[in-house]
């Protein structure tokens, strides 16, 4: 029970964790990683809720083939992504594809 | 209609005022609040749908309660699902012709043949990566069909099956080695095998019994799995056309249409020359020798838009 308890605020304390950091980071790629992260922390989630199915689904759609296209989109932003934040440097990671 | 697809990061976010940022915190913090406190004190023991489905299991013609659920009590959802799930691909599609503007730093976005699977002569291939792929690729491969088969009584399914296939076909793209074009028939056989099969079969069982989608109890384990079948290629078809399109094609940033309209009139001609004959193809590398050319001066026009937006 103890070490169930400990398990499960580690879970939780990782996806709540991951999901603020996902939305505060500056970068987009770090922003991506992140998710992809918290996707795996979320399948584990569901297998200690017993669900099993959930679980596979997360692991190979949630985690998996969202972070492919979301990386294949991160390629795609090539130009500056505004004025302002042209400015004020590189903010996002659309910056280091535009370059091609 | 598609074409023009526009990726640009424009984070509006930071335009609202600190003060409505913390109001928006705030109740959306409270609405969680709420959530979760309604949640706990919700007896949802007193549900009568998962005795309701033990009970009726075994007429539902599979073992596992989620499979019988999907596919049985409830498969007209899952009928719908597939179709929302085709109408995506549509949207994905490719919508300019074959050998259209490909982004050619991508593995497997070089010029697609008229094929489904073609091989990417003179490829730049890492051979580390396609020494795993050919362990790994296989191995996936069966993992799906296990998946597919096990949906019947353990966990598992068409979702999860299809997801796998994808997830192959994403590595087998990023290899470098073999491209995929989505605008040939295979594939548009592939998109809508899933649908038409759910269709046919929700059509004929209601010729035995009467209703729509309500299997006999006999037939209904076959007729799950052959359903099973058909979604899981759907589904990877429709995963994979997903992160095709999105990796593969160069989404045209500039408003001006004039440049986009000459480029596929001028390689509309092209694919009919290659389906002539191999004998054309020897032709093709020169065609192909032009076309960096042509592609060496999109990006000095993408170079002169971030200055134009600095005005």
């Amino acid at each position: 029970m103890g070490f169930d308890l400990f398990l499960d605020s580690c879970i939780v304390i990782g996806i709540l964790t991951l999901a603020c950091l996902c939305l505060a980071t500056k970068n987009l790629f770090t922003a991506i990683i992140l998710f992809i992260s918290l996707g795996l922390f979320v399948t584990i989630a569901w297998v200690r809720l017993d669900a099993p199915d959930l679980a596979i689904a997360e692991a190979a759609i949630g985690a998996g083939l969202t972070g492919a296209l979301l990386l294949a989109t991160w390629r795609q932003l090539r130009i500056e992504p505004a004025d302002r934040d042209a400015d004020t440097g590189s903010k996002s990671g659309g910056h280091n594809v535009s370059n091609r | 209609m598609f074409q023009t697809a526009e990726f640009q990061e424009n984070n509006h976010a930071n335009e609202i005022p600190v003060v409505g940022r913390i109001l928006c915190a705030i109740a959306i913090g409270a609405l969680s609040l709420g959530l979760i406190v309604v949640l706990m004190f919700t007896d949802n023991s007193s549900s009568m749908l998962p005795s309701l489905v033990q009970d009726k299991l075994t007429q539902s013609g599979v073992d596992n309660p989620v499979t019988a659920v999907l596919l049985n009590f409830r498969s007209y959802d899952t009928l719908l699902e597939i179709g929302v799930l085709l109408i995506v691909a549509v949207a994905m599609l490719p919508g300019v012709p074959v050998g259209s503007v490909v982004n050619r730093d991508m593995p497997g976005g070089n010029r697609p043949s008229g094929r489904l699977v073609s091989i990417v002569p003179n490829a730049q291939v890492n051979p580390v990566l396609e020494a795993i792929l050919r362990w790994l690729v296989p191995m996936i491969i069966v993992m799906a069909g296990y998946m597919l088969w096990t949906g019947a009584s353990l966990p598992g399914g068409a979702f999860q099956s299809g997801a796998l296939l994808a997830g192959a076909g994403v590595l087998v793209q990023l290899s470098g080695r073999i491209q995929f074009c989505f605008t040939s028939t295979m594939a548009k056989l592939l998109l809508t095998i899933g649908l038409i099969t759910f269709v046919i079969v929700a059509v004929g069982v209601a010729a035995i019994t009467g209703v729509i989608l309500q299997y006999p109890v006999t037939l209904a384990s076959p007729l799950i799995l052959v359903i099973e079948g058909a979604a899981t290629l759907s589904i990877a078809a429709i995963l994979l056309l997903l992160y095709n399109s999105l990796a593969t094609q160069t989404f045209e940033m500039s408003p001006e249409p004039s440049a986009l309209n000459e480029e596929p009139s001028a390689l509309n001609e092209e694919p009919s020359a290659s389906n002539e004959e191999p004998s054309a193809s020897n032709e093709e590398p020169s065609a192909l020798d032009e076309e960096p050319s042509a592609l060496d001066e999109e990006p000095s026009a993408l170079d002169e838009e971030p200055s134009a937006l600095g005005k």
